[in-house]
């Protein structure tokens, strides 16, 4: 047992924080942490920077740009990003099809894909869920049929984040409708956007936002080379590729700034007199909020230190769950900070007294309702707890 | 960082766990706790012969020379099998006073006994009225001569009425001081009952009885006190996730064996669900409770770290105790409240621990006070 990070790790933890604060442009920073939408050409910027000095994908193979870290430092790594409010690299590329192509893909594919995947010189999408498909995924039904050469996709994807940025888009597909099994008849195929057949139809959100979308295929044919690993065997990948999602789903950082805000915006804003800080009821809130979260790094702290054989640990679930839950808290609590402010919602600069703060407040937090439901809903994380841990 | 225990500290685990789960199944339990003392003298002295009672004093004092972790360590088996020995409220708490305060005589004529299982010290502290405070006021000490004399109540006092020794916290000009009072002293009366877990506590009057100061001088002594009930704190806090962990396997064992409307209770998701989030209560409580043991052992941490990690493994305590606690019972339906099955004795102690030494809300409101004086909580100290 020892509190402290050796030397090393503290080293380590200062060089990154150094470069996070000093070599990501500060707009950029600025708008994350504002809380404004990052653009395409911002996130591109900044990965682009990260990559070059082999910060992008750590978690890859040495040989396809990837560090040969500890599981605690690639904790810091992405706890010190989140503090300085950079953005993440891309998770389509860095966590979701990039193992997955380095595990699963052809020589031919990782030489095609994996740099320019890391460099962001290709943007990929998720095609995973269906209208039919959520959490039982394994119900997919988006066909395809191989016809000479090709494959021939079939169907409709949804729920696919930033899909109108996206050069390529990694897919689920039903390839045996006759497995026995729904699971043995899914292979992995990617392709770009721009084949003919694929259309794409955005999705608004609550908060006003067109992050997500609908992805049509219509007779879109897939050379046969852009499988991923073997045909029938798509589900096994997804889980690899799932698993590795719900890693650094913890998103502390990402939630201790937002009780920086919370506790800078209570003093800016008067309550019965005084502000709203020293309301007793509103300290209490901080406090037990801080204290969750602390208890849920140590518990990240604790899976890091834990996973050393690099497999998804059963405890990660309690990250997700827990994780999840404790950013909508953080972000509800911005809300009733701002009070009725937070009803200045969709206004422009020019036409508002109201701080950007208190705006974003309420759209973040009808948005933040995503984080319970993705990356495996917190039902299924119940569900893994209860199965995998408890036997039940 | 480090948050794993090296071969020696899971060596001692296994060898007191072996003792312990040899002493205590549910029945042993409640004949142990049916009658005074409410512990196993046997026991009790196997601990001290395992050196288990001596953890962490210094070795000039008749200790081990261990740290927190080893005490944790223990901690978590007494509370994994509801073990009634007074480990942390003797070896921890009182201990933890003389060694921190006592003069250097006074450390190896109290604490070598107490590591030999030959003198039971205990903590009186509370007073009926005043709550979770680290300062005396119904009990007042008054000069006598060379000496001391003490009146006033204190109660409850846990093994009050089994102790040799009481530590016995009193008002003196200039605020708490720190007092010796032998079982035997006159003016001296206890009245020992049973609590709700199975423990036993006592009302201690004090009538003229005569008292040696603890430590030298007259300074006062609330911080000494409240820094050793914050270490005792995060003790309990390991004797907490012991228990909780049994509950939650205990409950998790019925809902897998116990059949309804012909199917196992496991088949009904509204139930696992609940299991489910029970685990989740116990490993971020355990995350916290062993953190708060490394900044209590850390060389470099200051007092108010310590009473802040204490507060903190308090607050989180609190909430998982009562919700693993409670789940345990409903999830086990109406046998979950019986004396004769052992769930509800877990969620019994882990209410006595909780209310022991300053409860989540009061814990939380120490930690309100000062949300505003930093940005964000460092888990880990530069």
């Amino acid at each position: 047992m020892q509190l402290h990070l050796s030397p090393e790790d503290q080293a380590f933890r200062d060089e990154m924080r150094t470069f996070f604060t000093t070599k990501i442009p500060q707009a950029i920073r600025d708008d994350v942490a504002a809380h404004r939408e990052v653009s395409k050409e911002q996130y591109v910027e900044a990965q682009r920077i990260l990559n070059e000095a082999g910060l992008a994908v750590p978690h890859w193979p040495a040989e396809w740009g990837g560090r040969d870290w500890t599981p605690l430092q690639r904790h810091i790594w992405r706890e010190e990003m989140q503090l300085a409010a950079v953005p993440e690299p891309l998770a389509f590329n860095a966590s979701m099809i990039g193992p997955v192509i380095a595990a699963f893909g052809n020589q031919e594919q990782k030489e095609r894909f994996l740099p320019a995947t890391a460099n962001l010189d290709i943007w990929w999408c998720q095609g995973f869920s269906e209208p039919d498909a959520g959490s039982d995924l394994a119900s997919l039904r988006t066909s395809a049929v191989r016809d000479g050469d090709d494959w021939v996709v079939n169907g409709q994807k949804t729920w696919t984040t930033l899909g109108q940025y996206a050069d390529w888009i990694f897919c689920l597909v039903r390839t045996d409708p006759t497995a026995e099994k729904k699971q043995r008849g899914i292979s992995m195929l990617v392709f770009p956007m721009d084949t003919p057949g694929v259309t794409l139809r955005p999705i608004e959100l609550l908060d006003g936002g067109f992050e997500v979308n609908e992805v049509f295929f219509e007779d879109v044919r897939v050379p046969a080379e852009n499988l991923i690993g073997e045909e029938n065997r798509g589900w096994d990948y997804a889980k690899f590729l799932l698993g590795n999602e719900r890693v650094g789903i913890a998103r502390v950082g990402a939630t201790k700034r937002l009780i920086v805000d919370a506790k800078n915006r209570a003093a800016e804003i008067t309550s019965g007199g005084r502000p709203l800080i020293e309301d007793p009821s509103m300290r209490t809130r901080i406090a037990e909020l801080e204290n969750e979260l602390l208890a849920l790094e140590l518990t990240a702290l604790r899976v890091v230190s834990n996973s050393t054989d690099g497999k998804p640990n059963p405890a990660s679930s309690v990250l997700k769950l827990r994780g999840s839950e404790l950013q909508q808290a953080a972000t509800e609590l911005m809300v009733d900070i701002a009070g009725p402010l937070s009803l200045a919602s969709f206004a422009d600069d020019d036409e508002t007294d109201v701080p950007e703060w208190a705006r974003v407040a309420t759209p973040e937090y009808l948005n933040y309702r995503k984080v319970s439901i993705y990356g495996g809903s917190n039902e299924v994380q119940r569900t893994i707890i209860a199965g995998t841990i408890l036997g039940l | 960082m480090d948050f794993t225990f090296d071969t020696e500290q899971h060596a001692l685990r296994e060898a007191v766990a072996g003792l312990l789960q040899r002493a205590y199944d549910p029945e042993k339990r409640r004949a142990v706790t049916k009658d005074d003392p409410g512990f196993d003298e046997k026991t009790w002295a196997q601990l001290a012969e395992m050196g288990v009672l001596g953890l962490p004093f210094a070795e000039a004092d008749g200790g081990m020379g261990a740290g927190h972790a080893e005490v944790a360590l223990v901690a978590a088996e007494i509370g994994r099998v509801l073990a009634p020995e007074p480990f942390v409220e003797s070896v921890v708490l009182a201990g933890g006073l003389v060694s921190a305060v006592g003069t250097a005589e006074q450390r190896a004529e109290l604490l070598g006994p107490l590591a030999e299982g030959s003198s039971l010290v205990v903590f009186a502290h509370a007073e009926p009225g005043h709550r979770w405070t680290s300062s005396a006021t119904a009990v007042t000490a008054t000069r006598s001569g060379e000496g001391w004399t003490l009146s006033g109540v204190k109660e409850p006092v846990p093994s009050g009425a089994r102790a040799d020794v009481l530590v016995v916290s009193a008002a003196v000009e200039g605020g708490t001081g720190l007092f010796v009072v032998r079982g035997d002293a006159t003016g001296l009366t206890r009245d020992g009952y049973r609590s709700h877990d199975g423990t036993r506590v006592a009302r201690v009057t004090l009538d003229g009885t005569p008292a040696e100061l603890l430590g030298e001088g007259t300074a006062d002594r609330a911080g000494d006190v409240e820094l050793a009930l914050a270490r005792a704190s995060v003790a309990y806090a390991h004797e907490a996730v012991g228990a909780m962990e049994t509950a939650l396997r205990t409950t998790s064992e019925y809902l897998k064996t116990r059949k309804q409307f012909g199917v196992p209770l496991s088949r009904f998701q509204a139930l696992t669900f609940r299991a489910a989030d029970m685990y989740v209560s116990l490993e971020l409580v355990r995350s916290v409770a062993l953190w708060a043991t490394m900044v209590v052992d850390a060389e470099d941490s200051s007092p108010e770290a310590v009473l802040a990690a204490a507060d903190r493994a308090r607050l989180q305590t609190s909430k998982a105790g009562r919700h693993i606690g409670k789940e345990a019972i409903q999830l086990h339906g109406g046998i979950g409240v019986t004396a004769e099955y052992s769930v509800g004795h877990y969620t019994s102690r882990l209410t006595a621990i909780d209310h022991l030494l300053g409860d989540g809300a009061w814990a939380t409101n120490r930690l309100a006070e000062r949300v505003d004086s930093y940005d964000t909580v460092e888990a880990l100290p530069a």
